[in-house]
């Protein structure tokens, strides 16, 4: 019982979305389902919080290896959601005047902005650059030409890296000619215009040819494979998704 | 010399790093861009609509990505604006809110005839990821039934009887995570055959190139991108010159090229390290 009434929610929520598709007679089914899942969603983040409050709070209380940082996240945590949730110093909307907490949680000069802008977006900036000094010293490290696959990925690095920027126009300016080979075998005639072998353009052209298609095949094999796990746990032959039966 | 290379303190890369990205950016480096054609289609699509036109902002990014990101987005309001096109804005992240609002404030501060309810509309961020998209693409009132001031989008003039997405004439997804670009496409453009164009970072640039030219006009990848973007809008409208904040991405391209130029060097010089040490039985 305990999975098997989710299996039936599930699967009728999984076949009225698919079927809405198909159907227009029953596409405001669908449309009623995806609002549930929008509540859910919401609630989910109490759920989140909630967790996050429990795994933080018993590593602080076990005293265990990094419990200063989960103290550090319970404060950050509870701060951050009570000056979000009481709209600390948030005035009332023009709209509603008579209901405090009616105005706008971005409103500038409020400690819930006060803390987006000057805690949370630098932290978050900061996190992100810290990313550059890690690639740097990984490709120096890691990215070798020990096969024949590894140098021709390393050398479309190059090119991509180079086409990127303007180092790639100034290193390759001089294929701007206007010109082409021109090749013919017979009936075959094959026309390479020299501006193509510019880095710039050659960097284009690996993003819209080369990597178009590989990547047209892979997410047509992943939407292959999305519609055959789907319809096995639409149908309970996979219920790994709901926890063994001991639970 | 060797051995320093090949047990290279990786202190020396970071600042080696650090030094690449801050000179370009303390000498103010600035570089020419030439659009590529990608970028041009992107650009005439916003720019090809007639006054006025419906444009649907989908802002799905962080301050994490804003640095690649705001220049597009930034870019995308300033051409809607001077063409005088209607803007709605929304989010389907949580940290997106104040990155909408960084784009109303271009419009209150360069635009001050927009006018807020008429012009443009800030719905701001509903939870439920993909399940947000399926939801405005049919019953846009269902979910958003207020803007982020709490007036009713039926007491607004430009979303008064909007009941869902499906007749925008442009969606602009500029975004830096999933949910982002990839489920307006799915779920919004494909669909219902709405006309999508697209800002999104390097990372997720790639996977997305498979949705064009049928599902999406076009996407700007990257900072290059944006700053091949603000290149063509400032040789289309010439008045973006004098306002430093329109060349934001053209900036960043200075420490970019020689944090790209490092990295070339780095790997060259790991490779030779690699095989000099493989010929001494090193490696």
């Amino acid at each position: 019982m305990k999975r098997t009434i989710p299996f039936i929610i599930a699967a009728i929520t999984g076949f009225v979305v698919i079927g809405a598709y198909f159907i227009p007679y029953t596409q405001s089914w669908g449309d009623n389902t995806m609002i549930w899942f929008d509540i859910l969603a919401g609630f989910a983040f109490v759920l989140g919080g909630g967790n996050l409050l429990k795994m933080n709070l018993q590593k602080v209380s076990d005293r265990r290896a990094g419990w200063g940082y989960s103290l550090i996240t319970i404060v950050a945590f509870l701060a951050t959601l009570f000056v979000g949730l009481s709209k600390l110093n948030v005035h009332p909307s023009e709209s509603f005047p008579n209901h405090p907490w009616s105005g706008s949680l971005e409103e500038q000069g409020s400690p819930i902005w006060w803390t987006y802008n000057y805690l949370y977006q630098p932290l978050q900036a900061t996190m992100f650059a810290l990313l550059s000094f890690f690639i740097a010293s990984a490709a120096f490290r890691a990215f070798r030409a020990k096969n024949a696959e590894a140098t021709i990925l390393l050398v479309t690095a190059f090119i991509v890296l180079l086409g990127r920027t303007y180092a790639g126009v100034f290193l390759t300016d001089f294929f701007t000619t206007g010109r082409s080979l021109n090749l013919s075998l017979g009936d075959f005639a094959l026309h390479i215009p020299f501006d193509g072998l510019r880095l710039d353009k050659l960097t284009s052209t690996i993003m819209t040819v080369f990597n178009m298609a590989g990547i047209r095949a892979i997410t047509i094999g992943i939407a292959m494979g999305i519609v055959s796990t789907s319809l096995k746990v639409l149908l309970g032959i996979d219920r790994s998704y709901l926890g063994s039966e001991e639970g | 010399m060797f051995h320093f290379f090949y047990n290279l303190d990786k202190r020396w890369i970071f600042l080696l790093m650090l030094l690449a990205v801050l000179i370009p950016i303390l000498l103010g480096v600035r570089f020419p861009e030439d659009a590529s054609p990608m970028v041009r289609e992107v650009f005439q699509a916003v720019d090809e609509l007639p006054e006025g036109s419906f444009v649907w902002m989908a802002m799905d990014y962080d301050p994490g990505t804003q640095a690649e990101l705001h220049p597009m987005a930034a870019g995308f309001t300033r051409q809607c604006a001077m063409k005088k096109h209607k803007m709605v804005f929304m989010t389907l992240l949580p940290q997106g809110g104040p990155m909408i609002q960084r784009n109303l404030e271009i419009l209150e501060r360069e635009f001050p005839e927009y006018k807020y309810g008429v012009d443009y509309v800030n719905l701001g961020y509903r939870p439920g990821n993909e399940g947000v998209v399926k939801v405005v693409v049919s019953d846009l009132q269902e979910l958003f039934g207020n803007d982020v001031k709490g007036t009713s989008l039926e007491n607004i003039p430009l979303t008064k009887g909007m009941k869902n997405i499906q007749n925008v004439d442009l969606l602009i997804s500029v975004s830096g995570s999933d949910p982002g670009t990839k489920q307006w496409v799915q779920i919004a453009s494909t669909p219902y055959d709405i006309k999508t164009v697209a800002g999104v970072t390097g990372v997720q640039a790639p996977p997305l190139y498979a949705y064009i030219p049928n599902q999406m006009v076009g996407l700007l990848g990257a900072i290059k991108g944006a700053a091949e973007y603000e290149q063509v809008l400032l040789e289309k409208y010439p008045e973006f010159r004098d306002n430093p904040a329109t060349q934001e991405g053209l900036r960043r391209m200075g420490p970019q090229l020689v944090a790209h130029m490092l990295m070339i060097t780095l790997i060259i010089l790991g490779n030779i390290i690699f095989f000099v040490g493989k010929s001494r039985g090193a490696a």
